[in-house]
Order: C-alpha cells, then sequence, then structure tokens
C-alpha cells in the first residue's frame, strides 16, 4: 500500500518538522556551499560565486515552502494552527467561552443521560447467548391486552407450531426457602425441562433439567440461580445433589444457573412445572384449563425463521384454537415479539419522548450559542473583512471558524458527559423500580460515542449559520457597514430573528409536553382511591410446608396473626386481602341466579377478592348498602359475597344485589351449582391501576375460600413502619417457619404506580424548565444586542422628540414580534406532535386548550421579562452621546 | 541564448534523476544537480533547488533511500541512493518513456501528421 507509506512518511514528518526542518536547511546549505566552492575555482570573486550558486539554485525560500508541503499534511497542520489560534481565542474571552461551554453542556449532558437508559433498555441486546432469536408469545384478550398463556393452548401450541427449536413455559411464583434458622421468600419459576436450552445456556454447575424431569411422578429437582447459591450456601460446590426445602418439600439441586442469569424476573430458583401445579402431567385434565392461565412462553426460533414467519404461523394456529374452543379460547389472539421488544413493553414510547424533549433542548442551545457566535462575529468583522480583502479563501475561513465551534462542542461534551455522568446516576434514583433493564443503565463505549458524536454535530449545528454569515464574500458591503457601525446588516439580523423564533418555537413544544405531562400526574394524584393509604402498614404472608394441607389450617393461621397483631399497641385494626389494591389480581366471570344462563365465555368478567371482616374497616372503604362480613361467616354458614358499586351499576342496573345470588362456574358434587349470596354493596375502591376507573369487582370472606397468600393491611396511629420489628415477631410467635415478606407502606405502593408518570413530568418538567432558561437568555442576549445596535437610531429619534414610551414600545414591540411569532410557530408544532403522547396521559387531551394556553402565556411573559432590561437601557440613551457615538 | 534553454518537462526531473542515482551510485543532491546539468548540456535550465521537492518524492516513494554522511571536503551532507524498487521504476519508465518518444518522432515526422 504505498499511499499508506506516504501517509506514514509524512505524518511521521509533521511530528518530527523541526528536526526536519533543521536538516532541510543543513542540505540546502551544504548544496550552495558545494556550489560557491566550485565557482571560487573556477575564478569567481566569493561575492560573484555566492550570487550565482543562488541563482543556480533557483528561490530558496519556494524550495524550502514547497518540499515542507510535499514533507507534510498541510490540511492536517492548517487544522492544528486553526485549533491552536482557537485555544487562544477562548482564552481571550473567558466568559463567552463559559457561557458557550455550559449552555451547550447542559444540552449534551441531557442527552447523554437519556440516551444511556435508551441505550440500555432499547439498543443494548439482551446479554444471553441466544438473545437474537429469542422471542415471547404472548396471548392477548380482545381488547390487545396481554393476558397470562393457559397449559392447554401451551400444549397446542408446542405440538403444533414449527418455527421454534425450543417453546418453553414458564409459572412465575414465590416460595418459602427454609435455611435452618430463618426462611426467606424467594421468586421461583417452574419452567418446562428446554427452559434453558431457550436460552442457550451452560449451567455453572452440574446440570439443567432432563425432558424426563417435566414429567409428573418424577424426582422433585431445582435449579438454583448462581447469586442465591454464593448468598445462601456460601458457594459450596458440593451443594449439587444435596436438598433444598421449599414451601416445606425438598428438592435435590441438580444444578447451579451462570452468574448473572434471573429470567424471569430476579429467579432464584427454577423447577420444573408439575411438582407443584401438576397442569403439564398427563393424568390432569387439561381441557378444563384451557380458559385459565398462569404461563408466560418464550421460544427459540429456528436458524433462518423470522419473528414475522413465526407469528403468521402462531397466528394459524390459535385461530384453529378459536374455532376448536370456542367457549374458552374466542377472546384470546396470539403475539409473537422478540424478547427484548416484550420485556420492555411499553417504556419504549416515555423514553422516546424523553429523547425527543432532549434533542429539542439541545437545539435550543444550540440556537442560543449560535446567537453568541453572532454577536462576536460581529465584534470581529473587520479582520475577517480584511483577510477576504487580502484573498483569503472563504473556505479557509469559514474552516477556521468551524474548527473553532467544533472546539467549543468538543469541550462542552466533555462538560456535558461530567453532567450526564450525574445525570444517569440521578435517573437510575428517579426511575421507576419495575422499569425494564434498569440495573443496566451506565455510561458505556456507545454513551461516549455518543456523546462525541452529539458535541461534534452541535459544534457544527451551532458554528456553520455565523461562520457562513460572518464570511460573507460581500466585502464592499462589510468594509463600509464596518466604517458606518449604526445600521446593521439587514440579513444578520433575520438569521438573529429567525433563532429567537425557532428558541422561543422549541420552548414552548417543550414547556406544552411537560405541562400536559404534569397536568396528567396531578390528575393521578387527586384520583379517588376509595380507600385511605395514610398509616397503613401492609405485608405478605404465604404460608407453606406439612401444616398447610387444608383450608381450615390456613385460616386458623391468619385468624391466629391478625388477632396478635390487634392487640399490638397503636394498632386500630386489622384486614386482609389476596392481593392489595393497585397490585394485579385473579378475574372470573359469574352468573345470576334466575337469569337466562349463558356460555361460561359471555359471563360478566369481575376482579376476585378474597377478604376478612375487618379489611374494609382497615382500609376505610364504607360499606354502602347491606352489611359487611363478620366472624359468622365462616365454613359452616351459608356462602355470602359483597360486590363493588361499579358491579352493582353494571349487572343490577335498577334492581337491589343484596339478597341475589350468583355462581362462579363452580358445582357441588351432585351437579348443582354452588351458589354465594350478595349480602353487600361496598364502595369502589381502584384496585387495578391508578390510571384505570374502578371495574366491577367482588370479595368472599375468608373463612370460606381461604387463599393460599394473604396481604395484610394494619391501620395504625403510630408511623407504620415502626411496627415492622412488632409485626414480625408476632408472625414468629404464631408459626417460626413462615417468612414475613414485602412489607411496604400502603402509601408506597400507590405512589409507586404513579412512578412512571412521575418520571415522565419530573423529567420533562426539568427539560422544560432549562430550555425556559435558555430561551429568556437568547431572548435577552439577542435583544441587548440589537439595543446596541440601533443606539444611534433612538438617539435620534429621541433628539426629533420620542418620549421614553415610544422607545419602549420600539423595543419591546420587536421583541414581541419575535415571540408571538415563535409562539404562533410553537403552538402549531405542538399541536402536531403532542398527539404522540395520547397514551402517557391520563385524563388529559393531548391538545387540552387550557395547558397549550398557560404556555403560551407563561412564555410571552418570560419574554417579556428578559427584554425589560435592554428595553430600560434603551429608554436611558443620551441622545447627545448617542449622535456624537460614530 | 535564453529562448534555447528548456524548461525540465514535468514528471522527466524525477526520471533524469533515477537514472543519475543508478548510474553513478550513491550521491548527495549537488552532484545529481551537476550531473544532470552536465548530461543535458546547456540545453536545460535546471533550477538546482527544485531536486530536492523531487527528491523527497522519491524518498516517500522509497524508490531512493538516503543518509547523512560526510563529502569529499569534508562536509556533512545527505547521500542518496536507488533501492532496489527504484531501479524497476526506472526500467518501467524508460521503457515508457522510449515508446512514447517514438511514437512522438513518427507522428511528426510523418508526412501526412504534424503541422
Amino acid at each position: 500500500m504505498s499511499w499508506l507509506g506516504i501517509f506514514v512518511h509524512r505524518l511521521r514528518a509533521m511530528v518530527m518538522k523541526r528536526k526536519l526542518d533543521r536538516e532541510l536547511e543543513e542540505e540546502i546549505s551544504s548544496h550552495l556551499e558545494m556550489q560557491i566552492e566550485e565557482h571560487e575555482r573556477q575564478g569567481m570573486s566569493p561575492e560573484e560565486a555566492r550570487f550565482a550558486a543562488l541563482r543556480k539554485f533557483g528561490g530558496v525560500e519556494q524550495v524550502k515552502e514547497k518540499y515542507r508541503q510535499r514533507r507534510s499534511l498541510p490540511v492536517v497542520e492548517t487544522t492544528f494552527q486553526d485549533l491552536r489560534y482557537a485555544a487562544r481565542m477562548l482564552k481571550k474571552n473567558p466568559l463567552f467561552a463559559a457561557i458557550a461551554i455550559f449552555t451547550l453542556a447542559l444540552g449534551i449532558g441531557a442527552n447523554t443521560a437519556i440516551f444511556s437508559v435508551v441505550n440500555a433498555v432499547l439498543l443494548r441486546p439482551l446479554r444471553y447467548p441466544n438473545a437474537e432469536r429469542i422471542v415471547a408469545i404472548e396471548e392477548l384478550n380482545e381488547k390487545g391486552t396481554r393476558v397470562q398463556v393457559t397449559p392447554a393452548n401451551f400444549l397446542d401450541w408446542r405440538a403444533e407450531s414449527t418455527s421454534f427449536e425450543h417453546l418453553a413455559a414458564i409459572l412465575a411464583r414465590t416460595a418459602n426457602l427454609s435455611a435452618a434458622d430463618e426462611s426467606e421468600r424467594i421468586n421461583l419459576a417452574m419452567t418446562s425441562a428446554n427452559f434453558f436450552q431457550v436460552f442457550g445456556l451452560q449451567p455453572q454447575m452440574g446440570r439443567f433439567f432432563l425432558p424426563d424431569e417435566e414429567r409428573a411422578g418424577h424426582d422433585a429437582v431445582a435449579v438454583l440461580s448462581y447469586g442465591l447459591w454464593q448468598r445462601h450456601f456460601g458457594g459450596d460446590p458440593s451443594l449439587v445433589g444435596q436438598s433444598i426445602m421449599l414451601d416445606g418439600q425438598a428438592y435435590t439441586v441438580v444444578g447451579i444457573a451462570p452468574a448473572g442469569f434471573q429470567y424471569p424476573d430476579r429467579t432464584e430458583v427454577w423447577i420444573p412445572p408439575y411438582q407443584l401445579v401438576p397442569t403439564l402431567g398427563p393424568q390432569m385434565d387439561i381441557q378444563r384449563a384451557r380458559g385459565f392461565g398462569f404461563l408466560s412462553a418464550v421460544a427459540l426460533l429456528k436458524p433462518g425463521v423470522s419473528v414475522k414467519q413465526s407469528h403468521d404461523e402462531m397466528t394459524a394456529i390459535t385461530a384453529r384454537l378459536r374455532q376448536q374452543y370456542p367457549e374458552t379460547n374466542n377472546k384470546r389472539f396470539d403475539r409473537v415479539v422478540s424478547l427484548q421488544t416484550y420485556l420492555v413493553g411499553e417504556s419504549s414510547m416515555a423514553l422516546m419522548l424523553l429523547l425527543g424533549a432532549v434533542t429539542l433542548l439541545l437545539l435550543i442551545a444550540c440556537a442560543n450559542v449560535a446567537n453568541l457566535l453572532l454577536s462576536r462575529a460581529a465584534a470581529r468583522h473587520k479582520e475577517i473583512a480584511i483577510r477576504l480583502a487580502l484573498g483569503a479563501t472563504r473556505l479557509r475561513l469559514v474552516r477556521q471558524l468551524l474548527v473553532e465551534s467544533v472546539l467549543l462542542g468538543l469541550l462542552s461534551g466533555m462538560v456535558g458527559l461530567l453532567l450526564g455522568w450525574w445525570g444517569v446516576d440521578l435517573m437510575r434514583k428517579l426511575l421507576p423500580v419495575d422499569f425494564p433493564r434498569a440495573q443496566d443503565i451506565g455510561v458505556d463505549l456507545r454513551v461516549l460515542g455518543f456523546t462525541l458524536l452529539v458535541s461534534l454535530t452541535t459544534g457544527i449545528v451551532f458554528g456553520l449559520v455565523p461562520a457562513l454569515q460572518s464570511t460573507n464574500p460581500d466585502v464592499n458591503e462589510s468594509l463600509k457597514e464596518s466604517v458606518r457601525g449604526s445600521t446593521a446588516s439587514r440579513s444578520r439580523n433575520r438569521v438573529r430573528s429567525l433563532l429567537i423564533v425557532s428558541e422561543v418555537a422549541l420552548s414552548l413544544v417543550l414547556l406544552i409536553g411537560a405541562g400536559l405531562l404534569f397536568r396528567s400526574f396531578l390528575r393521578l394524584q387527586a384520583v379517588e382511591l376509595g380507600f385511605r393509604p395514610q398509616n397503613l402498614l401492609t405485608f405478605r404472608l404465604t404460608p407453606s410446608g406439612a401444616n398447610f394441607r387444608e383450608d381450615p389450617q390456613y385460616i386458623n393461621f391468619y385468624s391466629q396473626v391478625a388477632e396478635r397483631l390487634r392487640t399490638l399497641p397503636g394498632v386500630d385494626s386489622v384486614g386482609m386481602i389476596n392481593t392489595l389494591p393497585l397490585i394485579k389480581g385473579p378475574t372470573t366471570g359469574f352468573r345470576v341466579e334466575g337469569r337466562p344462563v349463558l356460555t361460561q365465555d359471555k359471563w360478566p368478567g369481575v376482579n376476585y377478592r378474597n377478604v376478612s371482616p375487618d379489611y374494609f374497616r382497615a382500609v376505610n372503604a364504607p360499606v354502602l348498602k347491606g352489611r359487611s362480613f363478620d366472624a359468622h361467616d365462616n365454613e359452616s354458614a351459608p356462602l355470602v359475597v359483597l360486590v363493588n358499586q361499579s358491579l352493582a351499576r353494571r349487572d343490577f342496573a335498577d334492581e337491589d344485589p343484596v339478597g341475589k345470588k350468583i355462581n362462579f362456574g363452580g358445582t357441588r358434587p351432585d351437579g348443582q351449582p354452588i351458589w354465594f349470596e350478595i349480602v353487600g354493596v361496598v364502595a369502589d375502591v381502584r384496585s387495578l391501576e391508578l390510571n384505570a376507573e374502578p371495574t366491577p369487582e367482588i370479595y368472599t370472606s375468608y373463612m370460606q375460600d381461604p387463599f393460599a397468600g394473604m396481604s395484610f393491611v394494619v391501620r395504625s396511629q403510630v408511623e407504620p413502619e415502626s411496627l415492622t420489628p412488632a409485626v414480625r415477631e408476632a408472625v414468629r410467635q404464631v408459626d417460626r417457619e413462615q417468612p414475613v415478606a414485602e412489607v411496604r407502606r400502603m402509601e408506597q405502593i400507590v405512589s409507586e404506580a404513579a412512578a412512571q408518570p412521575r418520571f415522565n413530568s419530573l423529567l420533562l418538567g426539568i427539560f422544560a424548565s432549562i430550555a425556559l432558561l435558555l430561551a429568556a437568555a437568547g431572548i435577552y442576549g439577542v435583544m441587548s444586542y440589537m439595543v446596541t445596535q440601533r443606539t444611534h437610531e433612538i438617539g435620534v429619534r429621541m433628539a426629533l422628540g420620542a418620549q421614553t414610551l415610544d422607545v419602549l414600545r420600539l423595543v419591546v414591540g420587536q421583541c414581541l414580534r419575535l415571540t408571538l411569532v415563535g409562539l404562533a410557530l410553537g403552538l402549531v408544532c405542538a399541536f402536531a406532535l403532542t398527539r404522540v403522547m395520547t397514551t402517557l396521559l391520563y385524563g388529559v387531551k393531548p391538545t387540552d386548550p387550557w395547558t397549550f394556553a398557560s404556555g403560551a402565556l407563561l412564555l410571552s411573559v418570560v419574554a417579556l421579562l428578559s427584554c425589560y432590561l435592554p428595553a430600560r437601557r434603551a429608554t436611558k440613551v443620551d441622545p447627545l452621546v448617542a449622535l456624537r457615538y460614530e | 541564448m535564453e529562448q534555447n534553454k528548456n524548461e525540465v518537462l514535468p514528471g522527466t526531473l524525477n526520471l533524469m534523476i533515477l537514472k543519475t542515482l543508478d548510474t553513478l551510485g550513491t550521491l548527495h543532491g549537488y552532484g545529481i544537480a551537476r550531473r544532470i546539468e552536465q548530461i543535458s548540456g546547456d540545453l536545460l535550465q535546471l533550477n538546482q533547488g527544485t531536486i530536492y521537492p523531487a527528491l523527497l518524492y522519491l524518498e516517500q516513494r522509497r524508490l531512493v533511500s538516503c543518509k547523512w554522511g560526510v563529502s569529499d571536503n569534508n562536509r556533512r551532507a545527505k547521500y542518496y541512493s536507488i533501492t532496489r524498487k527504484g531501479r524497476k521504476q526506472l526500467a518501467a519508465e524508460i521503457d515508457n518513456w522510449r515508446q512514447t518518444s517514438a511514437i512522438m518522432i513518427r507522428f511528426l515526422e510523418h508526412p501526412e501528421g504534424g503541422l
């Protein structure tokens, strides 16, 4: 490669410039000496000899120049020159440099921080060997909402599909892991035997499941996460082959998963599925379970099969299943997506929004700095005009100015990176707890590359307009102008005005976006919860072990714990429920006695909740009609339920629900349906999500149908968390084997339910505030500059009799004109853009006029305030001084 | 007479330098310049200085190599010699040049060609 050789040669020459210069000098002078000697030998006088030698040689300096140009890399050398010059210019104007760098650094830092999240969540591939071939198969209801996969459907998928190398089912739940002194509540996943093959993993130790181990009757085996093995068993290699106790049952550890693998969601132990829920075993009546979903499915695509192809195949399969089993499947659809998409879910929307917001912010910062550069270019106007007049090419000057702005951009990038680093830390703290892949967020090479790219681009973006502008080759006009000084170039002012207009427009878009998110967050906060979360401590008990085989054992345990808690000092009341409000729980369908019998898939759906009599008192949800449960509603009493207002409204529009009987599909051994009598109506509670209206709900009594896990709510007069030790002790006294899990204040649960909206509105609020500040600074700068430029004109006007008010009107009028154009443009853009936010809003339309109007108003006020100082300065112009100014 | 002195044709200086080094072996810049002047007699007007950028050009392409040495009259000077690659290049260029000049001569001397 000869060009490479030449390049290396030239590069070397550039580095060793001084030495080579000396050598060239020496070579030429020795050449001349030799010629002179020769001439002298021919009889010339020394003087003559010297002149003749020089004449023969040609221009020494020209030769050197040509030699040097050929020797090294002129483009690089001049760039270095420009860089040195640029650095000197920045050092000469430290205030300018500081303001520009800080402004840009804000924009770049915000971009770095948001991009690091986008990078970790959306861009970085999952860290599994087979990552790009792993897909998730979702089961959807008719509204397109994700529901859980039913085992029967899963088995049909597995039997009929051909797109997948492995198709695995997962049932995620929790279990008590008991060791000698303490038990711990851990995340457990029951998986089909091929689960680990989907991910392409090799065990850290031992082995994964054998195909036979997913069938009923096989020995109980388990695979442990690396973390649990280290934490709980000290990384003891002899653990493989030994047994551990899960929910009071022994499991033989057959392998340890590789470090870091915890799919799904911080799983600590994997076991084959039949052992706790024998659904996948052959003896189970699978068809009955077709309508009851509790699985999720992941699969490994065969090489060469695309997500789309597998999706099409699955769609055909589920369509056939819908036909074959209309009762259970007519509302079940499916979708195949990459595992990454599946995990990220709806968070990507918010992230893209934030990325858009920081881009706007950076553009605003660029506009500001471009304005600064324009003002400074005005100061250097003469220098540039003279250089142009002396024959410098425009390209050369533009290049020099661009080198300056790129240097600024890079410096800002460095500061921005620091800000971003800090921002990333902040983001990790602010992100909702359940934000997907949050633990991966950090500054990696890609983020660094992104920041570098942004800095470079930024430097060119904000530098190009001023550079082109100030090297306008109309030398004549420029020279004239620099003499007159009073009338500024029209085109240059047009550029400034344009920058201000766009800055105002961009800020308004950000402001409106933030306003919409903030309004919907406020709406969420003001939502009628239907219960009082203050002073409520919650925790969860999921008793397990040999003592928990029959319903009465559960009832007994729960009652005893509740009894003990009630006697604790500071405790008002104690209730329990199978799933707490704002946490998704089981649903079911029902029919009403005496009404026409429909097929089961047409039964109205309800949330199914199981509570203790004191629950409603503890959470402060009033019973509106009939009665609440009491201690008599036990196993031997008639079955009773409570319904909520929504259900009463939907299913008993003009009837009194109290006294009606309903059935959930259960039958007695004699084939008769099991009837529950409605004994009361309870006020609505937001039981699923903050931003979802309450839906119909029924409550059964825990003494008639106890759940295997219950959440306790303890209403106290004291700080709820101060009760934690006493609560743990009370549970220990009842049964020391059972761990207390998920101890939280109810307020915390409410707050976590609003975490994503809070995060969105907080971040966008921060960005909008910065944008507002930058816009204010930009307007101030431009107006000040214009006032300075028009000092002469203002002086003339005042001399001719203009009053203070006229002058004010002149300046403020100009500012207002620009602002109004910007606002109009911003409103149009916002109108077009806020549509994409629809899914992130609650209770506010994306075109909410109130938000639009107040955003515009706020920005106008800020604009007026920012032009106040320049305007006042204009009124203080002394006509005499101004006229003498030239 | 000035008019009879020819400017150095573009590209030919490199060839002359290579040929000189090929014939005389290692030589300093002054020696090369003098040799070219001597061979071409008074037909060529050479600015001696121009051989230095040309030498650099050849050096960058590794057609010549150079090192510092001491001249006959005890003066430090940079000595150039042709490399193997340089010889190959020289042979190729000589062929090329012969062909070109043969074509030009035939063209110019042809009764229907030329002016």
